[in-house]
């Protein structure tokens, strides 16, 4: 083994390096743990990759990109596949010309989630091929059989990871040769690209027809292999699962899948005949043990208890031993705070003293439903703080109904907040609404991504900005404040008790940059004036 | 060494946690062995609890540490020393900020370095494999400091054999 070419890389990275050695034109996506670091290192790798406001416009992107005969990555987080479902499921019928592969990163136990859900499903219920690396190694290369995958059969990938993969660093020896991007170009394919019922007919059954070709295909696929072992006990695995497998039962024979659908289910009956105990571990939804019984093959599952958080080697242990004794209990670690000095302590406060009915949302904001504050009432997605606010506003009696604010963050409020003001504009509550926009010029949560906002691309370059009140004035709200909560000075909280009194809808934008990159944000802004100096802005950019 | 090396690192966000793995992980992939690097840093930065587990040995096939079977578990900040303490195995070895003299270390910000030479002492990998580990690790300024730290750290967990 050449020393110098084994790198220790996470999973992320592993998919951003071959992404780069692949050829991949355009990787597009929206932040979100764990999948952020993937763009980051693609472009510090020197790759194309863009922060999209939200995960449909990214998949949007990509798949225009992939309609141009380009490779395309589109990344984001679990929940993120849930914005980006309805193009992800019509592109499964268009299909693409060059490659498209969306990393979906799950996150089973929440380590920084609102829920746990299992995304293979979304291959089943698009019908897209989807691969499942257990390590970094097999991410770096599993990137190389996916786009192979994807140009072979036109048609996105979903290339499933989740936090273990991702956040994990093991050994990878990446490929000597790489591959220069393909050069783009349109070829019109007017009723394969259309989806007009008319065209979208044949595309559904084109569609059916490579699953059932790939399904063939992934019987002999080396995606999947098998791990000699005894023959008392078969396992049945993929992802980070099969490690704890060969660490909690290295006797038994492994069906190792990274080929997950359409499921190899000749191979898979083959396998479970040449053992006497055949049992599925998985993380998650039992995806894999519920489609192996339906084919009509006898295979042992998890107790429900396991269906919660992730597996590792202890858990797997006692899913081979069907233990159903409750599980000892970690002990707790120390929950994160919002910092001394962020500018969101104000808000709260406020919040917490007039006892307002705060509709909140996703980022370090959350917080504020902790003590001391404990002043948040709801928290559903990404960009539901509007929605939901209304809600309360329209049904709940005015002396309730006036307490009622919507919270969101600025990379938020990009993401799907501003449908939400639309429709606070479109049907205004009998009591106004207010809105707190809490600027902190950056996507902090995630670790400080770009936003359309900040003015800055994903590499920090500077690009056009949306500025938020101008976009809130040109809706038509006649309450529009920009201000800095500084604490002591009871500035914030007047401004509050007004907008709650108006009864008009007010939008507060609370804005002062995050703490934790001031630093940063002063070496991009110095960065900016050197090159306005050298060079002026272009008319175009507003 | 065939079987599987267990070690983790824990504190708070912002205490150099998830450096301190880094480290590890590369020291040990420079002296050739099989590395897993695992870390949950969800909000590490509010300043909540962060932990990384490192394995190496001829083959490692998980990248979490189970609970009861750490070899060493490394604390910088005292208060996560219980919460973690379920993690290590029956005399396995805690290392505490104790192990070395604040007073000493060139600045606070090397604990973790330091503490890295007291767990030094005790595994298989030279000191000019540290050194170079730490040397890659870090801008080449810090790398004086850091030096200072972690052979206080090293020699100091020598002496108490
Ligand atoms: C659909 C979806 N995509 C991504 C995420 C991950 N995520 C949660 S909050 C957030 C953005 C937080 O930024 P901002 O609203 O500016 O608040 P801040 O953390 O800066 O306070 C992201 C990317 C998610 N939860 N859901």
């Amino acid at each position: 083994m050449n020393e110098s070419n084994r790198l220790l890389l996470s999973g992320d990275e592993a998919i951003a390096l071959a992404a780069r050695h692949a050829g991949v034109a355009l990787g597009a996506g929206y932040p979100g743990t764990p999948s952020t670091e993937i763009l980051e290192h693609f472009s510090e790798l020197g790759g194309h990759a863009q922060w999209s406001p939200n995960e449909k416009v990214a998949l949007e992107v990509t798949i225009g990109a992939a309609f141009g005969g380009a490779r395309a990555l589109c990344t984001m987080k679990h929940v993120g596949l849930n914005v980006a479902s309805d193009p992800l499921f019509t592109a499964a019928y268009t299909g693409v010309s060059g490659a498209l592969i969306v990393v979906s990163a799950d996150d089973p136990g929440m380590a920084s989630s609102q829920n746990e859900q299992d995304n293979r499903r979304y291959a089943v219920a698009a019908g897209l091929p989807m691969l499942e690396p257990s390590d970094s190694q097999e991410a770096y290369d599993f990137m190389f059989a996916a786009i192979e995958i994807s140009e072979r059969w036109q048609i996105p990938v979903l290339f499933r990871v989740t936090t273990r993969v991702c956040h994990s660093y093991t050994v990878v020896q990446p490929r000597a040769t790489h591959e220069a991007p393909k050069a783009a170009s349109f070829e019109r394919d007017i009723r394969g690209r259309v989806m007009i019922p008319a065209y979208a007919r044949p595309a559904h059954r084109r569609l059916r027809k490579k699953l059932a070709e790939m399904q063939a295909w992934n019987e002999a696929s080396p995606l999947n292999h098998i791990v000699q072992g005894g023959q008392s006990l078969g396992i049945i695995t993929s992802g980070i699962s099969f490690m704890h497998v060969r660490e909690a039962a290295p006797e038994a024979r492994v069906l190792k899948l990274g080929f997950t659908h359409p499921l190899p289910m000749d191979k898979i009956a083959q396998f479970v005949k040449g053992v006497s105990r055949c049992v599925v571990i998985e993380e998650g939804d039992p995806y894999l043990v519920d489609a192996i019984r339906a084919a009509g093959i006898p295979v042992e599952g998890k107790a429900d208890m396991y269906r919660f958080g992730e597996l590792d080697v202890p858990r797997v242990q006692r899913i081979l031993a069907n233990d159903l004794s409750p599980e000892p209990i970690k002990p707790p670690g120390k929950p994160p705070q919002l910092c001394d000095a962020c500018q969101y302590r104000v808000v709260f406060e406020a919040l917490r003293k007039h006892d307002c009915i705060v509709a909140g949302d996703i980022g370090c904001y959350t917080l504020g439903v902790l003590q001391p504050f404990e002043a948040m009432d709801s928290c559903v997605c990404m960009g539901a703080s509007l929605g939901v606010g209304l809600g309360l506003r329209h049904v709940l009696p005015p002396d309730q109904a006036r307490r009622v604010v919507s919270v969101i963050g600025d990379s938020t409020f990009m993401h799907s907040g501003i449908s939400g003001l639309v429709e606070m504009v479109y049907n205004p509550p009998p009591t106004g609404h207010v809105l707190i926009i809490l600027d902190n010029s950056t996507t902090a949560m995630t670790g400080h991504q770009e936003h359309p906002g900040t003015g800055r691309t994903l590499a920090h370059e500077p690009t056009n900005k949306v500025v938020l009140e101008d976009l809130a004035r040109s809706l038509g709200i006649r309450r529009v404040y920009v201000i800095e909560p500084r604490m002591g000075t009871g500035e914030f909280d007047r401004l509050l008790t007004e907008c709650l009194e108006s009864n008009e809808l007010a939008v507060i934008i609370t804005r002062r940059p995050c703490i934790l990159i001031a630093k940063q944000l002063k070496q991009y802004e110095d960065q900016r004036c050197e090159c306005d100096a050298a060079q002026p802005a272009t008319a175009s950019a507003p | 060494m065939s079987k599987v090396t267990n070690i983790i690192v824990a504190g708070l966000g912002g205490q150099g946690v998830l450096k301190g793995t880094d480290i590890l992980a590369d020291v040990a992939l420079r002296a050739g062995y099989d590395v897993k690097k695992s870390e949950i840093k969800g909000m590490s930065q509010r300043g909540g609890s962060v932990t990384g587990d490192v394995r190496f040995g001829k083959h490692v096939f998980s990248p979490m540490v189970s609970a009861g079977e750490a070899d060493f578990l490394l604390v910088l900040e005292p208060t996560q020393v219980e919460p973690h303490r379920y993690m290590l195995r029956p005399n396995g070895v805690l290392i505490t900020p104790d192990a070395v003299s604040a007073s000493q270390l060139p600045n606070k910000k090397t604990l973790n370095v330091a503490l890295l030479g007291a767990l030094s002492a005790h595994l298989p990998m030279t000191e000019e494999q540290w050194l170079a580990a730490l040397r890659a690790g870090f801008a080449e300024t810090f790398f004086e400091g850091n030096q200072k730290a972690f052979l206080i750290g090293r020699e100091g967990q020598k002496a108490k054999g």
